[in-house]
């Protein structure tokens, strides 16, 4: 969708990098959960975007603003509700959503304050995460989901096809489903039963139905 | 009525090292209240070089009990500046780079109009016949100081406490004579709490019976007890239950065993007396009840048909919201109750709450991570202005740690 990336945008985590390529220039963007803001930070200096945050952590909040950054402390599953109807053209939800209480009431959310949404996640159907279960009867520790079952900030894991469904129910679109494989390589999802075994991560356009 | 020439009581401050803006009256400024102030004085300092374009300059809003010494020792105390650990070289309002203005706030006791200054046709100070002024007054004053220097947008605007009021005070009525604002440990509002607690402060100054009907000057009294008990409790509230547990706890001051009297016994009881009789020192008692008044008819959202967001709607300015974990007078929940308003509104806002033990009081102290991050906001606002960046530097160790709190 864009040119040549700049070294921020280059030097993001490949799942960023991809949501970056998907925004345009001097969109408006909320980057909900944005961590230490690297994601908004290569938006506004590259794409000129005029940018937003919201993020938990003290830390990740400090950091931001020390980049520049109008980052605010607070969590999607309380903190949205106060932005009025289609105030962004982009909300982005990266790998925060099975953290969230209430990820329904968080989907509803995205796409009323944007034109539409984006949102990754680590796919629980993903192949080596089901052996893991089946074959070690324990909660699967992998690459895209890090810590022990006790230490993780996830607390409403999902697969591909339990998105999707979801999405259904709430009657919001997918406007693009693409799946990263383990080499984080992005790949249109086609058949909803392959991209649940052999996508590691989970990346969704939305917008409301 | 007598003349100038021929009064005896004359601005006890005029001789401080700062500048004084004269408004020659009548009709200098109408205040909220409907009164007009024929003639008024603000009394300011200023820090560091206005550049040609006139876009480098920051201006400070002291909180309750400061004054425009924010960088220097104080000419009268000899303390080091309440924000010296904000505002000079290097230090992240650095004053090699911006043109830092700080001036005493309307309905203070250091220079600028107030109820310590001469009456207008009395021979004697304003005493209780100064009107009651607002928040909004005070920013009025300092708008008029910005047009008298010549400054059409101020860089930033940076507060705390009261002074964060003041920051948004200015944003909502004036959003075109600031780029960004920064209000720190601060509220859109006086809480029914923050309201009781001044209201035990005033009434400790007036039973006091050296108050005279608030005539104290005239009749040549101080009312020391009742201004001193009144910055006890305020002080108090500037702190938090684990500072006092860590300074005091249960120590006793000076003696092995109780006393089983009245004396101070304990340490914090000896801390707090004396932090109570020097400021009585330093501040005037009728101004306290001005400026608690002010602080207490604050509401930004009641001015705006309920809707803090209201306020403001359509704002260009940039905001950066600090909080203190520990702060119980201008709690973190203030703060974001702006941040959402804020968001309600579009507006351009950042938010960082600070996790501390200090209390209120944080904003005042060596914060090194609040330091740092409102060191990197103003040098994104300089960025984004075309002025040059820096980094931090200066040594906050050689500033006096036990400096008076002037929260």
């Amino acid at each position: 969708m864009s040119g040549e990336a700049g070294p921020l945008t280059r030097a993001l985590r490949s799942d960023l990098a991809l949501v970056a390529s998907m925004i345009a220039e001097g969109a408006r963007v909320l980057d909900i959960g944005c961590e230490d803001g690297a994601l908004l930070e290569a938006l506004v200096r590259e794409k000129s975007v005029v940018g937003r945050g919201l993020e938990i952590s003290q830390t990740g909040v400090n950091a931001s603003v020390r980049r520049g950054l109008s980052v605010v402390q607070g969590d999607a599953d309380r903190d949205l509700d106060h932005y009025p109807d289609l105030s962004f053209d982009v909300v982005v939800l990266s790998q925060t959503l099975p953290a969230t209480r209430a990820p329904d009431e968080v989907l509803k959310q995205l796409v009323r304050i944007g034109r539409c949404a984006i949102i990754s996640f680590a796919n629980f159907g993903y192949w080596p995460v089901r052996l893991h279960l089946l074959w070690r009867g324990r909660m699967p520790v992998t690459r895209a989901l890090l810590l022990p079952w006790y230490a993780t900030e996830n607390i409403h894991l999902c697969t591909i096809r339990d998105f999707l469904d979801l999405t259904e129910r709430l009657d919001i679109k997918v406007e693009r489903a693409i799946s990263l494989d383990s080499q984080k390589r992005p790949r249109q999802i086609v058949s909803q039963r392959y991209a649940n075994i052999f996508g590691e991560m989970g990346l969704f356009l939305l917008k409301k139905g | 009525m007598d003349t100038a020439e021929t009064r005896h009581y004359r601005s006890p401050y005029r001789a401080l090292p700062c500048h004084f803006l004269d408004l020659p009256g009548p009709g200098a400024m109408t205040l909220d209240s409907g009164e007009v102030l024929d003639g008024m004085t603000v009394a300011y300092r200023t820090y560091g070089n206005l550049n040609a374009e006139k876009s480098n300059a920051v201006l400070v809003f002291h909180a309750l009990t400061g004054d425009q010494f924010v960088a220097e020792r104080h000419p009268v105390t000899g303390r080091s500046g309440w924000w010296a650990l904000m505002v000079g070289p290097g230090r992240p309002i650095d004053t090699d780079r911006f043109f830092v203005i700080c001036a005493n706030v309307l309905g203070g006791c250091l220079g600028s109009s107030g109820p310590l200054e001469p009456h207008p046709e009395r021979d004697e100070p304003w005493g209780l016949n100064f009107p009651v002024i607002t928040i909004a007054d005070m920013v009025r004053a300092q708008v008029l100081l910005l047009d008298h220097l010549g400054i059409g947008r101020l860089l930033c605007a940076v507060g705390g406490s009261m002074g964060g009021m003041l920051t948004l005070q200015l944003a909502s009525a004036y959003p075109d004579r600031v780029q960004a604002v920064l209000p720190i440990a601060t509220s859109a509002r006086h809480t029914a709490q923050n309201i009781a607690f001044d209201e035990i402060g005033r009434q400790a100054i007036m039973a006091d019976p050296e108050w005279c009907g608030g005539r104290y000057l005239t009749e040549g009294k101080t009312p020391r007890c009742g201004l001193s008990v009144a910055r006890m409790v305020a002080h108090v509230t500037y702190l938090s239950e684990a500072v006092l547990a860590a300074k005091f706890g249960r120590r006793l001051q000076d003696r092995k065993a109780l006393t089983f009297g009245f004396d101070a016994d304990f340490q914090v009881e000896s801390y707090l007396r004396y932090q109570g009789s020097t400021f009585v020192d330093r501040f005037d008692s009728n101004s306290y009840l001005y400026i608690t008044r002010a602080m207490d008819y604050f509401d930004l959202a009641a001015d705006h048909g309920g809707s803090l967001s209201a306020a403001f709607r359509h704002s260009k300015v940039r905001f950066c919201l600090a909080s203190f974990s520990s702060d119980w007078l201008f709690p973190t929940s203030e703060s974001k109750a702006i941040v959402r308003a804020l968001s309600a509104a579009l507006a351009d806002v950042s938010f960082f709450e600070i996790e501390t033990d200090s209390g209120h009081d944080a904003f005042l102290l060596n914060e090194p991570e609040f330091l740092e991050t409102v060191h990197a906001f103003l040098n994104a606002s300089a960025e984004r202005a075309g002025l040059p960046t820096a980094a931090l530097c200066g040594d906050p160790g050689l500033l006096d740690p036990d400096k008076d709190r002037i929260s």
